[in-house]
């Protein structure tokens, strides 16, 4: 059976009976960069107006492949269980050349984290589970489908949009504006930016066929396919017996021709072979490797597509998306509770541009060994691909995609200088590692379930001196004894020593976003307020 | 004479895309000619780095076979 899309029917709001809202965050799109968005905001309290253009979620597969990352991001926000229960695991890489397989590859994550390193599951799915979630915030998200934003006045403490509704327009007050409104976004349009850097001329013809298939759970990329002449190609898995098939099409191609099923058919016929199949979704991408120079402006915010666009190639769309609002929802919360001074927003900038960068560079890369330029691009290339099959050096300049990994942030204005007294462990700006606990009641649980959304102190050994109403966590080798009021966890296999270099008597500061701001061998309770306020922006205020 | 050995292993850690699209970009705008001369540069700039005579020969001999046609 197909997916069958849930319509979500238009509720007449109090803006239109007179009763205009002021909202402190109105978000654009409720795709799953809005939607997480909304989600995590109301998790700290704060209240978002949502709206979108639409009445259901995404029509096609769209971003399938979710990254380790991003599950712990989903995790914290409530739905990443559903997405792992729901969606296709899959660790093992095969990359073939012309009609010979030349290696794979093994995702294998070490073992102790909570989330595998990818799954695969369709967008609407995901939109679908977190707005399941939405709903579990009637107070604080307030979900307007069939509401098209046409219009926007900026203020230097806001904005007024001109929202069109099936019964009429209104105007809606809100503190800030986050546009999640994608590649096309209105937002962006209504504020005259544009986007820098590359187009590539290549298109990719981007398919989901449901068929009943033995195919194992892995990522299958051909160079040169024996079944589309030239061109590469990639096979993935999803569930529901849907399988994505992407298709690259030469510079000259004619997407509307090539859309057309009955030119899509065959082709598939040649990799599928004679098995039966349905096509669920046709769609002619063109890469794009791009963002806009700032994403913030006054009151106005981008985050994901609308930000920032990457070729399909290491799952970094989506999963850029997803970064973006863990960095951008602590921010805007604590700004909106007075908890941090307004320039906070301003390292959303800095630390999402770095992310955008890297997820730019290493898709803008992937697309340049796929569509190679010139006569010697197009020999390296070659001569690598046929080294790769006995020179293991070789495998490794191949570039199929580099799949998304979550962004160092370290050096970065929020991050403290690092403590020199720590061997290995993660510096400043690297994002919090997951493993294994034993929680007081003798429990197996996770550490990053327990790193939610504030500032946490995670010390080692013995609890530390911590500033007034900073939560402590802290790490024991032994049973975790919590009869002192403090809270403690114990290192099940040992893995949080290893991973943060957990020396006696040391600490880590950790962001709502469970990343380390600072870390201290001889940790004080002043050190970590000053660290704090560095982050905060509150001693300029 | 060593017992020295051509390491085919990935040797360039988290650079390898770097060193990859450098090499690329070098050649950019270059004639078949000109691209052809700035590959033997290379090739013996990289080959004096090495400094060590008989792995040169092997990568030579290596790199040689996979052409094919003796």
């Amino acid at each position: 059976m197909r997916y069958q899309h849930q319509r979500f029917p238009f509720v007449r709001p109090p803006d239109l009976n007179g009763r205009p809202t002021r909202a402190p965050v109105l978000i654009v799109g409720a795709g799953p960069v809005g939607l997480a968005l909304a989600v995590d905001l109301a998790l700290r309290g704060v209240k978002s107006v949502l709206l979108d253009d639409g009445d259901t979620v995404s029509v096609g597969s769209r971003a399938i492949c979710w990254s380790k990352r991003t599950l712990e991001i989903f995790d914290r926000l409530g739905v990443a269980s559903r997405m792992v229960a729901k969606g296709v695991t899959w660790r093992v890489g095969r990359l073939f050349h012309r009609d010979k397989e030349v290696y794979n590859f093994d995702l294998l994550p070490e073992p102790g984290h909570k989330h595998p390193a990818f799954i695969n599951l369709q967008q609407y799915y995901v939109e679908e589970y977190l707005i399941d979630r939405a709903r579990d915030f009637p107070e604080l998200i307030d979900l307007r489908f069939k509401s098209k934003l046409v219009d926007i006045e900026r203020a230097n403490d806001g904005v007024t949009a001109d929202v069109e509704t099936p019964e009429g327009h209104y105007r809606l007050e809100a503190d800030w504006l986050v546009a999640c409104d994608g590649v096309r976004s209105t937002v962006r349009g209504l504020l005259g930016l544009g986007f820098v850097g590359r187009t590539f001329e290549e298109r990719f013809l981007i398919t989901d066929i449901k068929m009943k298939a033995d195919f194992p759970s892995e990522r299958w990329f051909w160079f040169e396919p024996p079944f589309h002449s030239g061109q590469s190609a990639l096979l993935h898995k999803q569930p529901d017996d849907v399988y994505r098939i992407d298709l690259q099409l030469g510079p000259e191609a004619d997407p509307e021709v090539e859309r057309r099923p009955e030119n899509v058919r065959p082709r598939i016929e040649a990799i599928v072979g004679d098995r039966p199949f349905e096509i669920d979704w046709i769609s002619v991408y063109t890469f794009q490797c791009r963002r806009l120079e700032r994403f913030v402006h006054g009151r106005v915010v981008f985050a994901g597509d609308s930000a920032h666009i990457v070729s399909p190639f290491g799952a970094r769309g989506g999963n850029g998306g997803i970064q973006d609002v863990d960095n951008l929802a602590w921010k805007l919360a604590a700004i909106a509770k007075s908890e941090a001074s307004e320039s906070l927003i301003a390292t959303y900038d800095e630390e999402r541009i770095r992310g955008a960068d890297e997820n730019i560079l290493n898709s803008a890369r992937s697309t340049s060994f796929m569509t190679p330029k010139s006569q010697m691009e197009r020999i390296f290339r070659e001569e690598a691909l046929a080294m790769a099959a006995t020179e293991p050096f070789a495998r490794r300049l191949v570039n199929s995609g580099r799949l998304s990994l979550p962004c160092l942030l370290d050096r970065l204005s929020l991050q403290s200088e690092d403590d020199p007294g720590f061997l290995g462990g993660l510096a400043p700006g690297s994002p919090c590692l997951d493993a294994p606990i034993i929680d007081n009641l003798g429990n197996r649980a996770w550490l990053l379930n327990e790193i939610l959304g504030h500032f946490l102190v995670l010390s080692f050994g013995h609890p530390v001196d911590v500033p007034h109403g900073v939560a402590q966590l802290t790490v024991v080798d032994g049973p975790a004894d919590c009869a002192d009021g403090h809270t403690r966890v114990q290192d099940a296999d040992g893995l949080i020593a290893q991973r943060y270099g957990g020396i006696p008597g040391a600490a880590y500061l950790l962001r709502p976003d469970q990343h380390v701001a600072a870390r201290f061998v001889k940790p004080t309770a002043e050190k970590i307020a000053t660290a704090i306020e560095r982050v905060l922006g509150l001693e300029a205020a | 004479m060593s017992e020295a050995k051509l390491d085919t292993s990935f040797r360039l850690g988290t650079r390898g895309d770097d060193v990859y699209a450098a090499l690329i970009a070098a050649h950019d705008g270059l004639s078949a000619d000109e691209s052809a001369r700035l590959n033997a540069r290379l090739v013996l700039m990289l080959a004096n780095h090495l400094g060590d005579a008989a792995i040169v020969i092997e990568a030579i001999e290596r790199a040689r076979a996979g052409i094919g046609k003796l």
